[in-house]
Parts: C-alpha cells; sequence; structure tokens
C-alpha cells in the first residue's frame, strides 16, 4: 500500500493545537511554588482574601476588590452560621414551625441566583458569580444581628427586647441593602438601578423577617 | 484504492494508543480534512471494506477509532447543547426591557378599568413587573403564616408559599390562554402572564394589610373593593379582545372565579382563625369576629391588635 506509507504523524503533519491554561496560574513556576508551600500559607492567604472582603462590605466604598476576584468562601460560612443559629424557633417542638436549615440554605442560594438572573436580564455587566459573592458577603451585616439577637434574647422576650432587636435588625437590613447596591447597582445603565434594587431590598427583607422572628425554644 | 480512500491504517501509524481521547480527536480532525478533499460517499464504504481487509487488529482499530470518534461528536453536540441553553437566557432579554417609570404606571393603570371595551386593549408582553409582583406575594403569604402559626407538615413555609404564588401565577395563566384559545381570544402567552402578573397586585395589597389588620370585615371590605378593580381591569381587557357573547362570558367569569377565590383562599387557609373556642373561653368581651392570636410568638401582632381595638373604639 504505498499510498498509506506517508501517512505518519511524526514528520510531515505538524502537530497543532489549542493549549489551554488555566486561568488561574500565571506561569508554571507559580503554580510549582503554591503546590510546595505548606498548608498553613495557603490557609492564611485563603483567610487574609475573605477577611479583606469582610472589611470592604462594614465600609462599603466603590472598590472593585470584592468584584475581580470573587470567592464563595465568605458566603458559604455566613449562609451555614446564619441557618444554624436560626434553627430551633419552634414554638411547638412536636411540629416543625421554624425554618429548617435547608430552608435557609435555599432561600438564600435560591435568591441569590434569582437577583442575578435579574440584573443579567436587565442588562447588567456583572458575572454570575461575582454577583453571588457580592450578595453572599453582604449578608454579614444581617448574621451579625442574628448574634445580637439570640443574646438579647437569653436576657429575655418581653416587648422591650422586641424593640431593641427591631432596631437592630432594621439598621443591619438597611446596611445590608446599602452595602450590596453599592456594589450592583453600578454595573446597571443609570435609570434602571431602582429595577435591580428592589429584588436585593426583597430578599434581605425575607432574611430579616426570618431573623426578627425567631425565638428559642 | 489506498491514494483515493480515506482509511488510515494503525498498523503503520507510529504512535499505537488508540485509546488516547486527545488523539482521537487530532485523527479525527486529520480525517475531516482530508474527506474534505475528496468525495464523502466513498470514505464511509471504503472504510468498512478497508476493515475486513485488513485483518483482525485493522478491524479493532478501525472499531476503537469510531467509537472514540463518536463519543468525541456526542460530547462536543453535549457541550454545544448546553452553551446554547445557557444563552437560552437571552431569550428572555426582550421581556425584562423596561424602565422604572413604566412599571410604576403599569402597577397603577392594573387597578383602574379601561371602559373601551370595543377597542382591543393593548397589552404591554412585560415579565419583570409579574415576576417581582409574585415574589412580592411570596414575601407577604410568609408574613401571614409566620404571625398566624401556620403549622405545615409535609414540606416547608417557604415552600409552600412559593409553590402556592408561581403555581396560581404560571397555573391559572396557562389555563386561561388554553381557554382564550379556544374561545378565539386575540392575546398570547406572554400578554396573559402580564396580566395576570399585574393583577395580583391588588392581592398583595389587601394581604398585606389584613395579615396586619385582623379585622374579617376589613377584609371582605378588601376583597370587593380592591379584589375586585383589579379583576374588573383584566375582564375588560380580555373582553375588548374576544368576540362573541358565549365566549366572553366564559372566558371572564372563569378569571374573575379564579381570581377572586385565590384571594379568599389565601386569607383564610394561611391564616389560623382561631374563633369560636376562644370567644367561649374568653367570655363576652370579646366581638365577634375578632381575630386572636394564640401562643404566638411575636409581640408584633398583639401589639397591632391592641392598636387596632383602640382605634375601633375611637371610631
Amino acid at each position: 500500500f504505498p499510498g498509506l506509507a506517508d501517512v505518519s504523524v511524526s514528520q510531515d503533519i505538524p502537530v497543532e493545537g489549542e493549549i489551554t491554561v488555566p486561568v488561574g496560574s500565571n506561569s508554571p513556576d507559580d503554580d510549582y511554588s503554591t503546590l510546595d508551600e505548606p498548608v498553613k500559607d495557603t490557609i492564611m492567604r485563603d483567610l487574609k482574601a475573605v477577611g479583606k472582603k469582610f472589611v470592604h462590605v462594614m465600609y462599603p466604598r466603590k472598590s472593585s476588590t470584592l468584584l475581580r476576584d470573587w470567592d464563595l468562601w465568605g458566603p458559604l460560612v455566613l449562609c451555614v452560621s446564619l441557618a444554624l443559629m436560626l434553627q430551633g424557633g419552634s414554638a411547638d417542638s412536636k411540629d416543625d414551625g421554624g425554618p429548617q436549615f435547608a430552608e435557609v440554605f435555599v432561600i438564600i442560594w435560591f435568591g441569590a441566583v434569582v437577583i442575578t438572573l435579574n440584573s443579567k436580564l436587565l442588562g447588567g455587566t456583572i458575572s454570575f458569580f461575582q454577583s453571588l459573592c457580592v450578595l453572599g458577603y453582604c449578608v454579614m451585616p444581617l448574621t451579625v444581628a442574628m448574634l445580637v439577637c439570640r443574646l438579647v434574647l437569653l436576657a429575655g422576650a418581653g416587648t422591650v427586647s422586641f424593640i431593641i432587636r427591631l432596631i437592630v435588625v432594621g439598621a443591619m437590613f438597611a446596611w445590608s441593602t446599602l452595602a450590596s447596591t453599592a456594589f450592583l447597582a453600578d454595573s446597571q445603565p443609570p435609570n434602571r438601578k431602582a429595577l435591580v434594587v428592589y429584588p436585593i431590598f426583597l430578599f434581605y427583607f425575607v432574611i430579616s423577617w426570618m431573623i426578627l422572628t425567631f425565638t428559642p425554644q | 484504492q489506498g491514494g483515493g480512500s480515506a482509511v488510515i491504517d494503525m498498523e503503520n501509524m507510529d504512535d499505537t494508543s488508540g485509546s488516547s481521547f486527545e488523539d482521537m480527536g487530532e485523527m479525527h480532525q486529520r480525517m475531516k480534512e482530508e474527506e474534505e478533499d475528496e468525495a464523502e460517499g466513498e470514505a464511509g464504504a471504503g472504510e468498512e471494506e478497508d476493515g475486513e481487509f485488513l485483518g483482525m487488529k485493522g478491524l479493532r482499530g478501525q472499531l476503537g477509532r469510531q467509537v472514540a470518534d463518536q463519543m468525541w461528536q456526542v460530547g462536543k453536540r453535549q457541550a454545544s447543547r448546553a452553551f446554547s441553553l445557557y444563552a437560552n437566557i437571552d431569550i428572555l432579554r426582550p421581556y425584562f426591557d423596561v424602565e422604572p417609570v413604566q412599571v410604576r404606571a403599569r402597577l397603577l393603570e392594573s387597578m383602574i378599568p379601561v371602559k373601551m371595551i370595543n377597542f382591543p386593549q393593548k397589552i404591554a408582553g412585560e415579565l419583570y413587573g409579574p415576576l417581582m409582583l409574585v415574589f412580592t406575594l411570596v414575601a407577604i403569604l410568609l408574613h401571614g403564616m409566620k404571625t398566624s402559626d401556620t403549622i405545615i407538615r409535609e414540606g416547608t413555609l417557604m415552600g409552600t408559599a412559593i409553590g402556592t404564588c408561581f403555581g396560581y401565577w404560571l397555573g391559572v395563566s396557562s389555563f386561561m390562554y388554553f381557554l382564550a384559545y379556544l374561545c378565539n381570544a386575540q392575546i398570547t402567552m406572554v400578554q396573559m402572564l402580564s396580566l395576570l402578573g399585574y393583577g395580583l397586585f391588588g392581592h398583595c395589597i389587601t394581604l398585606f394589610v389584613t395579615y396586619n389588620i385582623h379585622f374579617h370585615s376589613l377584609f371582605y371590605i378588601f376583597w370587593l373593593v380592591v379584589g375586585g378593580l383589579s379583576t374588573l381591569r383584566m375582564v375588560a381587557v380580555l373582553v375588548s379582545r374576544t368576540v362573541g357573547h358565549t365566549q366572553r362570558l366564559i372566558l371572564c367569569g372563569t378569571l374573575a372565579a379564579l381570581h377572586m377565590l385565590f384571594l379568599l383562599y389565601l386569607h383564610f387557609a394561611y391564616h389560623k382563625v382561631v374563633e369560636g373556642i376562644l370567644d367561649t373561653l374568653e367570655g363576652p368581651n370579646m366581638p365577634p369576629f375578632q381575630r386572636v392570636a394564640r401562643d404566638i410568638p411575636v409581640v408584633s401582632s398583639a401589639v397591632l391588635n391592641t392598636t387596632a381595638k383602640a382605634m375601633a373604639l375611637t371610631l
């Protein structure tokens, strides 16, 4: 078969194609060195990144750090801690009147996904995971409010405690909404900011309501 | 024969790792290029013949290549399908193209019945307003269930609220669209969704007020006035788009019944009525039709109740 003899890989046909490099590593050297570093370094680096983002939420300024290097560690930690703290809030121990762990989890993530889709459909320039990251990190004031509420409820469950809780939750709700609006509304066309802010308002309102109506067993 | 066909003999290849996926891809690409140069029909027939001709090893190689080929194609097809599914979000984009002033105007318009029913009324095919109204209704429903201590056995509070509201919006819209198709009304699915969605604005207002101030008579007034206004608007728009008395009657009767009954259902099913028992327990001090909260952990409803009672006494 003389015609088949020249069909071979090595000499005649140059190897072509695309080498896709994973986005995270800048150079092979970098990858190599972070693989060799002690675990403590990796954890500390990630913790520092998460901590920096928490600080950004506490003092909302228009910075692009939260948007650029998104990560979902912070939202996961906040979501899990909020869901754990909201456990055991049923008035009747036989039936489950309070939110279950899975319920809180699903509300937060499903709500965040809906808001992201909504902002994308309205013509937003932010990416899916960046928006999830911002919304998740801005749950932090409400987690702090939950902590405060639990502490206040340890003291008693009267009218005064309710008013304190109402003020605290209300303030944290406003803070959450303002913080997330500061990051997300910039990515929208200017005349449609209200359309994006309203679902965020509703989302944090539902979470605040769950926190406010929580009473321990 | 070898020069005219696109067969690559695996035995003569330097790299014999036919199981490698990337190699399959490369070979597949090269095969495609060679096929483009020659007649395509010949290649298919030539492959099978040559496979048998080359003996067992060649046949297995051919088979392996074909299987890997198919896997490559299926994988590519799946990836492109997934990508087009993501891009499907862009299909919904024109329905979200609204300005805040438009949404506000449409919300207010949904409570005003139109007078001109001989001329087909324009319905905006927009999904942002209805979607937000459904979510608002879910939030209000959650609030009502919480304050009335509703106990859901099989399921969760949130799941029930979302299921009810979305089920109503999507289900009744589809049913009304089907009826409209039968009655020859000129309305599209998106328009029906939009119309029904904006009709929920009345429901939101009514429930928001009556979940906080627990007076039965107040609820009935709101049900008739607010619910009635939004129903009248939807009915008028539908009538303007339908021809024939029977068809108009069927469509509008169904819509009015479903809309008003849904509001009734939301009020009574998710809002425990504790009437007769507590009347006998607490004595004649309680005025009739007074909703009393039992074992409600939130003090707010008690506060609101006493406020309402005080207001009722002063009026």
